[in-house]
């Protein structure tokens, strides 16, 4: 009988990861122009509920911190673990550690679906925006699978060329939009272009959580097929995994995250491409550990992220798409030299 | 078990296999021979339902392959495919652990994958991580896989195997073949295996299936399908067939210890290429 060591790791690793984002969420939520200390934090939701009147907040710092600082770090941690998991589930549809959403040009399609919506939408624009750039991406996703595969397969080179050429595509579109569109819709189209989480407010934050929650559970529910898939398609077939229906269901999946964290929050790359691999490095290959993994790091490393991008030039802003392919590209490029002599 | 009749399977008009027939008997071990492109590996991959044929049945367990729910064949079939490309860094123990996929998850499933990959000889690598295994080692945690997958089946089980000995050296190459002859006969198992190498078929094989473009050119006991004729059709090589000394002379390969075969000593041939005029 073997000892298994590896066993436990992985799960402290977990506990650790939940720990930094919580310390994370907390200086998100007081750093700022309006500082707001952490003990008052402890006690702002018993206060808004008059329950006590211990270290209360001034109108400001009340207003600042429910109305912008609390959705604003919730959206970050909704779309920065959404991408996080699309990108984990990418990584294992394409049996590819170099699969993401940005750069396979789903983020673009959805932003291009976006787009439509905001510039021909009309009245219908708020509500169109989520709808068509989860339909943008999907459409996208559906073109580079198809585009990309030769038996099962997606081949690295394949896969990133197929993403290129689509995202072409769908930018082309979207800047055809752009001509036609009026001042007003093209101020509120740049913001795509960048990736900003400015635009949260508490119905959007709910939105990406709840989403990110139903696909958390939806996967944990599949994990063990979803194991299978990284042997291969061939191989998850003969161990009895419905693989048609797991990858239709993955795909939507994928879209619909995808397609919310750019409706609300632009375009911002490569969140997809870092955190897969980094959860791997804690907890192995497991999707059962891989996936909450994922959410955890992505969304600990879009509020971070979001935190620097909103302070380091105050008052003035940082588009965080910027910071996030700063950190992404560099990453992205040694990543696919070890990962592929060939490439 | 295992019934397969006119099997059959074109690609853009050209057949990869045509009109194979044959049947596979709980605790048979069945060799698939034959020179490259001869149609083995599509043939398993039509009877472990990755490819469908163009023509013909496939029949397992007495229902035919299309009528299985994938999810119950997979509790009785268990396929070892040539090569497994992995890059994601799962340990050997877990991606053993991966057979027991087709099964409810259990408490004991650690334990089997362990036992599988202690039957393999492979335990030591049981907390490596996939990518840093040789091709070797590969090949041992997928059988081990493949054993997982079928422990604790009710009756027989088929293995389904693709040159599994490919990338094993001498020692594994016969351990793992004991092995499969031993499932089969102690539990019944029934066996299919793609080998290359035609002692190695010969000295465990119960029956080889002998192929050429497609078609079946021998299906009988190695020393039937192994004549100097038939190989010569087969691979166009002309060799000599010999008899399995007791000794283990140079050009014999290692005599199958603790084979229950009785006429394993004096019948099973051995190939070797005839001396150069």
């Amino acid at each position: 009988m073997i000892r298994l060591t590896a066993l436990s790791p992985p799960g402290r690793a977990q506990l650790f990861g939940l720990v930094a984002l919580c310390v994370v969420l907390t200086l998100a939520v007081s750093l700022g122009a309006v500082s707001i200390s952490p003990g008052q934090l402890l006690f702002a939701p018993l206060s808004r509920l008059g329950l006590t009147e211990l270290s209360a907040l001034t109108p400001a710092q009340e207003a600042v911190l429910w109305a912008i600082r609390l959705p604003r770090a919730l959206l970050a941690v909704g779309v920065g673990g959404a991408l996080g998991l699309a990108g984990a589930l990418m990584q294992g549809l394409t049996r590819n550690p170099l699969a993401d959403p940005g750069l396979l040009g789903v983020s673009s399609g959805a932003a291009l679906g976006g787009a439509a919506a905001t510039v021909l939408g009309g009245a219908w624009s708020q509500i169109g925006l989520p709808v068509a750039a989860i339909f943008g991406g999907l459409i996208v996703w559906a073109v580079v699978m198809a585009a990309a595969r030769r038996d099962g397969a997606a081949p690295i080179s394949t896969l990133l060329l197929c993403g290129v050429a689509v995202s072409a595509l769908a930018s082309s579109g979207t800047g055809l939009l752009l001509f036609i569109a009026s001042d007003e819709q093209l101020r509120s189209l740049t913001f795509w272009t960048l990736g900003s989480l400015s635009g949260a407010s508490w119905s959007r934050a709910c939105l990406v959580l709840g989403a990110l929650a139903v696909g958390l559970g939806l996967t944990a529910r599949a994990a063990r097929s979803l194991n299978a898939l990284l042997l291969g398609e061939a191989e998850a077939a003969q161990l009895g995994v419905p693989v048609e229906a797991l990858k239709l269901g993955l795909t939507v999946l994928v879209a619909v995250l995808v397609g919310l964290s750019v409706a609300f929050s632009g375009f911002i790359g490569f969140i997809g491409l870092v955190v897969p691999p980094l959860a791997r490095l804690f907890v192995g290959a497991d999707q059962r550990r891989v996936l909450p993994m994922s959410v955890v790091l992505g969304a600990g490393l879009l509020t971070v992220a979001d935190l620097v991008a909103r302070t380091c030039v105050a008052p003035a802003e940082l588009p965080v798409g910027v910071l996030t392919a700063l950190l992404g590209g560099p990453f992205f490029l040694y990543r696919l030299r070890a990962a592929s002599p060939e490439v | 078990m295992l019934t397969v009749t006119n099997l059959g399977v074109s690609v853009r008009g050209r057949a990869l296999v045509r009109g194979v027939s044959f049947g596979l008997a709980p605790g048979e071990l069945l060799a698939v021979c034959g020179p490259n492109g001869a149609g083995k590996s599509t043939l398993l991959k039509l009877i472990s339902g990755e490819r469908r044929p163009t023509t013909g049945e496939i029949v397992l367990f007495d229902r035919a392959l299309t009528a299985w729910r994938p999810r119950e064949l997979a509790q009785r079939r268990a396929v070892v495919p040539q090569t497994s490309p992995c890059d994601f860094p799962f340990c050997a123990w877990e991606v053993v652990m991966l057979g027991r996929t087709p099964h409810p998850s259990s408490a004991r499933d650690r334990d089997i994958a362990l036992d599988a990959l202690d039957a393999v000889g492979a335990s030591h690598l049981a907390e490596r991580l996939l990518p840093q295994l040789s091709g070797g080692e590969r090949q041992r945690v997928a059988l081990a896989r493949a054993f997982a997958q079928l422990h604790g089946v009710q009756g027989p089980g088929l293995l389904l195997l693709d040159e599994p000995t490919a990338a094993l050296d001498l020692q594994h190459q016969e351990s793992v073949l004991s092995l499969l002859r031993r499932r089969c006969d102690e539990r019944g198992d029934a066996v299919l295996i793609i080998l290359h190498d035609l002692n190695l078929a010969g000295a465990w094989a119960d029956r080889v299936l002998l192929m050429m473009e497609g078609q079946t050119l021998a299906d009988a006991p190695p020393e039937e399908a192994f004549t100097p004729a038939l190989i010569h059709r087969a691979y166009g090589v002309t060799v000599r067939t010999l008899r399995h000394p007791d000794t283990g002379r140079a050009l014999a390969r290692a005599r199958p210890r603790g084979h229950p075969n009785p006429n394993s000593d004096t019948s099973r041939p051995t190939l070797t290429p005839p001396p150069k005029p």
